[in-house]
């Protein structure tokens, strides 16, 4: 897999995901992504943003265009230094929250990208990384 | 602050968003609708995304929220023009906003509105007419 463009910004906060939703637009527009797609990643991107945002108070966010053969796509990368999940087959259950919220972000969003892989540990961190192919 | 304008048209609320939903415009748009359905014994309210491009969990909760609430308040919400891009990300993402009224234009989402006031109001005299998306 190659990294063909590479970019990151700060989620601080609930404003900064306008920006990041328009810069992955972008992206994604720049390979020819269908709008579906673009749509899915976006709202999963979004998701994602907001998870980091309540849970951890915040991180960063890596947008990267990758190639891997014929295929093009947009690896994003988020990274916070929260408290973790302690149970993450749990999280990835649809309906559970530890929020106030539907518990829809993490198993809906892995249902809207290509790839999906999180990695947490307990009073480190979270990093959340989803693919989604041009035609994925 | 940043502030979705709501329109008054009879009895009837009309809000066109425009912008970027973001959660506290959201959440400001709710409490300000809750508010003016109050104030102006509003009967219906409709609800125009035919520009909004991005609607993920939270916001679509603020668009099941309203309806909830619209409808405790006597009131009845029709939401129109989804994009179908939209749509199909809702559905998967695993929120189909049930219980909410759509109509694919704001045409037909006020025909919508008028025929269910009318039916609340118990005024049966007008004739059926089935053809759109209810």
């Amino acid at each position: 897999m190659i990294s063909l463009d590479k970019d990151s910004m700060n989620i601080l906060r609930e404003i900064d995901v306008i920006p990041f939703r328009n810069r992955l637009k972008e992206n994604a527009t720049k390979i020819g992504m269908g709008l579906v797609n673009q749509t899915k990643i976006i709202t999963a991107g979004s998701e994602l943003a907001r998870n980091m945002l309540k849970y951890a108070g915040g991180g960063i966010v890596v947008i990267e265009i990758i190639n891997k053969g014929r295929e093009n796509g947009i690896r994003l990368t988020f990274s916070d230094k929260g408290p973790g999940i302690a149970d993450i087959a749990l999280a990835m259950k649809d309906g559970y929250s530890t929020g106030k919220s539907l518990g829809l972000g993490l198993p809906g969003t892995k249902r809207l990208v290509s790839e999906f892989a999180i990695e947490s540990e307990v009073g480190k961190g979270t990093i959340v990384t989803v693919i989604k192919w041009k035609n994925g | 602050m940043e502030r979705i304008p709501i329109l008054r048209l009879g009895n009837l609320l009309l809000v066109t968003i425009q912008v970027d939903l973001y959660d506290k415009l959201a959440e400001t748009l709710e409490a300000d609708l809750v508010q003016m359905i109050n104030k102006t014994n509003a009967q219906g309210v409709l609800i125009d995304i035919s520009a909004v491009s991005i609607i993920d969990s939270f916001m679509g909760r603020i668009i099941g929220n309203i309806a909830t609430m619209s409808r405790v308040l006597d009131a009845e919400t029709v939401v129109v023009g989804m994009q179908p891009a939209v749509a199909i990300t809702l559905v998967e993402l695993g929120l189909p906003l049930k219980g909410v009224a759509s109509a694919l234009s704001v045409d037909k989402g006020m025909e919508v509105l008028k025929k269910k006031i009318q039916q609340k109001e118990g005024l049966k005299d007008t004739p059926e007419d089935n053809d759109f998306i209810g």
